[in-house]
């Protein structure tokens, strides 16, 4: 029995790089979601390192952003997209003091970003589909850059609406006491990691296709 | 401004690291849109939007997805796993330069 125990106590205090027991210290689901985001990252900066090569190619790559209505759209979906992030940061905290009322609100909250940074960016979609921009044609120029666009925000903007789904889920979940607060961790890194590809998207997409005129 | 949930053992980030975070991450933002109306050459602006967003990135894995606050062993495994491929990935961009600058004037 002694033995056993200190064969135990040997293998938990091993370092981590030695096979100790619990390497990284941290559940299954999380490091699941960590594993996935690590894969989705990966996807993500493909599409943009792609879109990159295609506008540095490109001499008349279109600029047709004004200050009004785009980017300020866009800034403040930036905006909905890092006060969500910080509505779930505060849906965590309550869910781990255990405030299951406060996680729920918190997790609603964020929903609630979420769904208005799809209105906006649905919205901005419609409006440039009016003037003539499609996945092959734009009357600015490169007519990759609808192609590129669409691409890449679609896919962003599929991963809110998966995510804006997944909070809905988790709402649900937290107020019958079904989900606990490790399962509202696991999404909030989720839908940190949304907020944090768009962080990328704004700049590369947007920022760079200003009209300064 | 950080603590530990006795009930869950997570970590609880205090409010006002929180909002500092998020105001930090706003401020960075608005940067960025003054730096798009500069006029600055191209490749200089993509490396100043570039770094920048690498800053906010890594505040929201740090404070926000609380990287900051795991076993050292899972950020070793994470972050220079996506920098390295994420590195390897732009191998293809001296190709894009090379086909500008082959298009006829």
């Amino acid at each position: 029995m002694a033995e056993a125990s200190e064969a135990r106590i040997e293998e938990i205090s091993m370092s981590e790089w030695d096979g100790g027991s619990l390497p990284y210290s941290v559940g299954h689901k999380k490091l699941g979601m960590w594993l996935f985001i690590l894969s989705d990252s990966l996807t993500f900066s493909g599409l943009l390192i792609g879109y990159s090569y295609v506008r540095v190619a490109s001499p008349n790559w279109p600029t047709p952003f004004h200050l009004w209505p785009t980017i300020a759209m866009a800034s403040l979906m930036t905006f909905c997209l890092l006060s969500s992030s910080l509505t779930m940061v505060l849906g965590v905290n309550a869910a781990n003091r255990g405030d299951r009322r406060a996680a729920v609100r918190w997790i609603l909250c964020t929903l609630l970003g979420g769904l208005a940074f799809i209105v906006l960016h649905a919205n901005e979609w419609r409006g440039l589909i009016s003037e003539g921009v499609t996945l092959f044609r734009n009357p600015w120029g490169t007519p990759l850059f609808g192609a590129t666009f669409f691409g890449l925000t679609g896919m962003h903007m599929f991963h809110v609406a998966t995510g804006v789904l997944y909070l809905g889920a988790m709402a649900i979940g937290v107020s019958k006491n079904r989900f606990g607060p490790d399962h509202v961790e696991v999404c909030g890194l989720y839908w940190h990691f949304v907020d944090l590809v768009w962080m990328f998207i704004f700049p590369l997409v947007y920022l760079l296709s200003v009209n300064r005129h | 401004m950080v603590s530990h949930s006795e009930k869950h053992g997570n970590t609880i980030l205090g409010n006002r690291l929180v909002l500092g975070v998020w105001v930090w991450l706003l401020g960075l933002t608005g940067l960025e849109v003054f730096l798009a109306y500069e006029r600055l050459p191209l490749r200089l602006m993509l490396a100043l939007l570039m770094g920048i967003s690498v800053i906010k990135a890594a505040l929201i894995m740090a404070y926000f997805m609380h990287l900051r606050f795991e076993k050292r062993s899972l950020v070793l495994t994470l972050v220079p796993t996506l920098i390295i491929v994420a590195s390897l990935l732009t191998v293809f961009f001296p190709d894009s330069f090379r086909l500008l600058n082959m298009r006829p004037h």
